[in-house]
C-alpha cells in the first residue's frame, strides 16, 4: 500500500490537527487534574474508534462494547491490585497477601485464575486477548448463524447486562459492585501522583494514535471497502465469493481489542475499575460518542468521545438530574438532523465554506476539490 | 453421464411451509449451452436460481456442478467452484466507485488476511479496465455506483460477474426495466459474454430469448412443462395453453 493510498493529504492534516490537540493544546491549557479527566475521556475514544469501524463502516451495531472495555480494564486492575496487596500492606487482614475484598468475603487463598496476573506481560497480553476471545465467541455464534442488525444489538446488550450481574454477584472474586479499587503502583511506580498521571496521559495519547493508524490501515485496505459493501449489499458480497461471517467476526474482534486497550488505560489513569463501566448504560453512551462524532469517521469518533464526556462532566455537575435526559436528547437530535455527526457537519457545511474562503483569498486555480467526504 | 453435463439438477424440491415452489425438477445443462428459463409469474424460476447458488436451501434432490454437489456448499464456496449469479434488481455497492465494485469481485484476496494485504497491482488494474470497456463503463470508473442509471447498474453487476470468470453464469432478467437503446446494447453484451461458458438466463422478452437461447425450459408450478429448442417450445400446445397463449 503506497503512502497516498494509505492517507490522503486532507486526512493527514486531520491526523496532525488531532495530534496537536491531544499532545499540545490540551496539556498546555489544562491543569493536571483536568488533563487527567481528558485522559479518561480519551480512553472512551478507543471504543468509539472501534465502533466507527464496526458500526459506521460495517453496519454491525454493538450495544455491548462496555463488556470489552471492562474486560481490558479488569485485566489491568487485577495486576495492579495484586501488586498493591503485598503481605506488608495487608497485614491487618485475616489472610495477608490477598486483595482486600477477597479477605472481606472470607476467601483464604488467591483463586487459581488470579495467579497469572502477578505477571505484567501476561496482564498486558490479557488486556487485548481476553476481550478478543469473548468477541470471537459472541461473533462466531452470531455471525455464522446470520444474526445481524437489531437482533445482534440486543444480544450484545444482554451480554453487557450478564457480565455486570456476574461481576456484582461474584464479589469475592471480582470486588463486586465497588469494583477493584485502591490501586497504587505499576512495577513500583506510583500511578497516583500528578506527574504519573501526566505521563499516563501521554502514553494514552500515543496508544490512541497507534490504534487510529491501525484503523486507518483497515479502512483503506480492501477489507475496509468490503465492510462498506457488506453494510449495503450483504448478499452480493456473499455471491462475490466472500465468507461474510469471517469478516464480521474479524472487525468485531478488532473493535473489542481497541476497547480492551482503552479499558486498561482507564484503570491506570483513574485508579479503579468497576461494573458501572461495563453495563448497558456505559455501552450505549459509547455508541453515542461515536454517533455524535460521526460514525463514518475515526477521527470524528475521537472528537465525539471528548466532547460528549466534557459536556457530561460540565452539565452533570450543574444539573445532575437532567443530564441523562440531555444525553438522550442529544442522541436523538444527532440521528435526526446530523446522521453523520460532527464529521458530517464539518465535511458538508464548514469545510466547503473554508475552502471557498481560501480559494477566494488565494485566487489560484489549484484548489482542492470540495465536497469529498472528510475522514 | 455427469461428464456430458456441466450442471445436473435432479429431483430438486423446495417447500415453503408445505407449498412446493419447486417440485421434483430435473434438467441438465451442457458446456457452452445457453439455457433460458421462461414461465409465468410464480412458476419458480428465480427460486431455481436461488437453489443452485445456495441462497435458498433445498428440501430435497441434488444439484451437481462438474460432479460436485452444490447443495452441501456455502454460497461463497459455490462461487469459488465457478458459479456466478446476477440478481433481478441490480445489486451493486452504491457507496463505492465503479472501480471498487469491480475490484471487490476480482478473484483474489477473498480471505480476511488476503483482503487486508490485497494490493491494487497492475494485473488487477488492467483486468478492471478491460472489463469496464466490455460493460461500457470505462469513463465512469471513478464514479460512485449510486450515480449510475438503472441500465448502467445492471451492466456493472454483469461486469462484477465477468471479472470472476465463472464457468456457469446465471442471469435473472438482465434486460428488465431497461430503455430500448440500453436493451439493444445489453443484448449485444450478453451475446458476447455467453460465448465460452454455460449460461442460465431467466427472461420474459421473447425476441431476446429466441436470439440467445440454445435451449428453452418452460417452468410451470415448479415443474418442467416443456423443454427443447425455442421453436419446439413455442409450438407445444401445453405451453401455449398456460403461457404464450395469453
Amino acid at each position: 500500500m503506497s503512502l497516498t493510498s494509505f492517507m490522503s493529504r486532507k486526512e493527514l492534516i486531520g491526523f496532525l490537527l488531532l495530534a496537536a490537540v491531544i499532545f499540545l493544546v490540551l496539556p498546555a491549557a489544562l491543569d493536571s487534574f483536568r488533563l487527567n479527566l481528558f485522559g479518561k475521556y480519551l480512553t472512551y475514544a478507543f471504543v468509539a474508534v472501534g465502533l466507527a469501524l464496526c458500526w459506521g463502516a460495517g453496519g454491525i451495531l454493538s450495544l455491548g462494547q462496555g463488556v470489552f472495555f471492562g474486560l481490558g480494564g479488569y485485566c489491568m486492575a487485577m495486576f495492579l491490585k495484586l501488586e498493591a496487596s503485598t503481605p506488608e500492606n495487608t497485614s491487618i487482614q485475616s489472610t495477608p497477601g490477598i486483595p482486600d475484598f477477597m479477605d472481606w468475603n472470607q476467601l483464604t487463598e488467591l483463586p487459581s485464575w488470579w495467579q497469572p496476573f502477578y505477571s505484567l506481560p501476561f496482564a498486558l497480553l490479557a488486556v487485548v486477548v481476553v476481550p478478543v476471545i469473548f468477541a470471537f465467541i459472541i461473533g462466531f455464534a452470531m455471525f455464522t448463524r446470520r444474526v445481524g442488525g437489531v437482533y445482534f444489538a440486543i444480544i450484545t446488550q444482554a451480554f453487557a447486562a450478564i457480565l455486570t450481574i456476574l461481576i456484582i454477584g461474584q464479589q469475592g472474586y471480582t470486588g463486586g459492585v465497588n469494583g477493584i479499587t485502591d490501586l497504587r503502583t505499576l512495577l513500583g511506580w506510583d500511578i497516583r501522583t500528578d506527574e504519573a498521571k501526566t505521563t499516563l496521559y501521554f502514553v494514552n495519547g500515543v496508544l490512541l494514535f497507534a490504534v487510529l493508524l491501525v484503523a486507518q490501515y483497515v479502512r483503506k485496505s480492501k477489507l475496509g471497502r468490503l465492510l462498506i459493501a457488506m453494510r449495503d449489499q450483504e448478499d452480493r458480497v456473499r455471491f462475490s465469493g466472500y465468507n461474510v461471517a469471517n469478516f464480521k467476526i474479524f472487525i468485531f474482534c478488532l473493535g473489542a481489542a481497541f476497547a480492551g486497550i482503552g479499558g486498561a488505560m482507564f484503570t491506570l489513569q483513574v485508579g479503579f475499575m468497576s461494573p458501572t463501566l461495563v453495563g448497558i448504560v456505559p455501552s450505549i453512551e459509547m455508541v453515542i460518542f461515536c454517533a455524535v462524532g460521526g460514525r463514518l469517521s475515526i477521527l470524528g469518533a475521537v472528537y465525539g468521545a471528548l466532547l460528549v464526556n466534557w459536556a457530561k462532566t460540565t452539565f452533570s455537575e450543574a444539573f445532575p438530574e437532567l443530564w441523562l435526559l440531555g444525553l438522550g436528547g442529544l442522541f436523538i437530535a444527532v440521528v435526526m438532523f446530523f446522521p453523520n455527526g460532527l464529521a458530517g457537519v464539518w465535511s458538508e457545511k464548514i469545510e466547503p465554506r473554508l475552502l471557498g474562503l481560501i480559494k477566494k483569498s488565494k485566487d489560484s486555480d489549484a484548489a482542492t476539490p470540495a465536497g469529498a467526504p472528510a475522514e | 453421464m455427469s461428464d456430458r453435463y456441466i450442471l445436473s439438477v435432479e429431483d430438486l424440491t423446495v417447500s415453503f411451509d408445505g407449498f412446493k415452489a419447486v417440485n421434483d425438477l430435473s434438467f441438465y445443462v451442457e458446456p457452452n449451452e445457453c439455457r433460458v428459463i421462461i414461465g409465468p409469474n410464480g412458476a419458480g424460476k428465480t427460486t431455481v436460481l436461488d437453489l443452485i447458488c445456495g441462497r435458498t436451501k433445498a428440501t430435497g434432490g441434488s444439484v451437481k456442478f462438474k460432479g460436485k454437489e452444490l447443495l452441501a456448499m456455502r454460497e461463497d464456496q459455490i462461487v469459488h467452484a465457478g458459479v456466478g449469479r446476477k440478481f433481478q434488481t441490480p445489486s451493486v455497492y452504491e457507496d463505492l466507485t465503479v472501480f471498487e465494485n469491480l475490484e471487490l469481485s476480482y478473484p483474489k484476496g477473498h480471505g480476511v488476511f488476503g483482503a487486508l494485504m490485497f494490493q491494487r497491482d497492475d494485473p488487477v488494474k488492467t483486468r478492471i479496465q478491460e472489463i469496464a470497456e466490455t460493460i461500457f463503463l470505462d469513463d465512469q470508473l471513478d464514479e460512485k455506483a449510486a450515480f449510475l442509471s438503472h441500465g448502467q447498474k445492471q451492466w456493472l453487476e454483469i461486469g462484477m460477474l465477468l471479472i470472476q470468470d465463472p464457468e456457469l453464469l446465471m442471469l435473472d432478467e438482465p434486460v428488465a426495466g431497461m430503455s430500448v437503446a440500453e436493451r439493444k446494447k445489453t443484448a449485444e453484451l450478453l451475446n458476447r459474454i455467453i460465448q465460452d461458458r454455460s449460461v442460465i438466463v431467466i427472461e420474459h422478452d421473447m425476441g431476446f430469448v429466441a436470439d440467445i437461447a440454445t435451449r428453452v425450459t418452460v417452468l410451470h408450478q415448479g415443474q418442467t412443462l416443456s423443454e427443447g429448442s425455442m421453436e419446439r417450445v413455442q409450438n407445444d400446445p401445453k405451453v401455449i395453453e398456460v403461457y404464450l397463449g395469453h
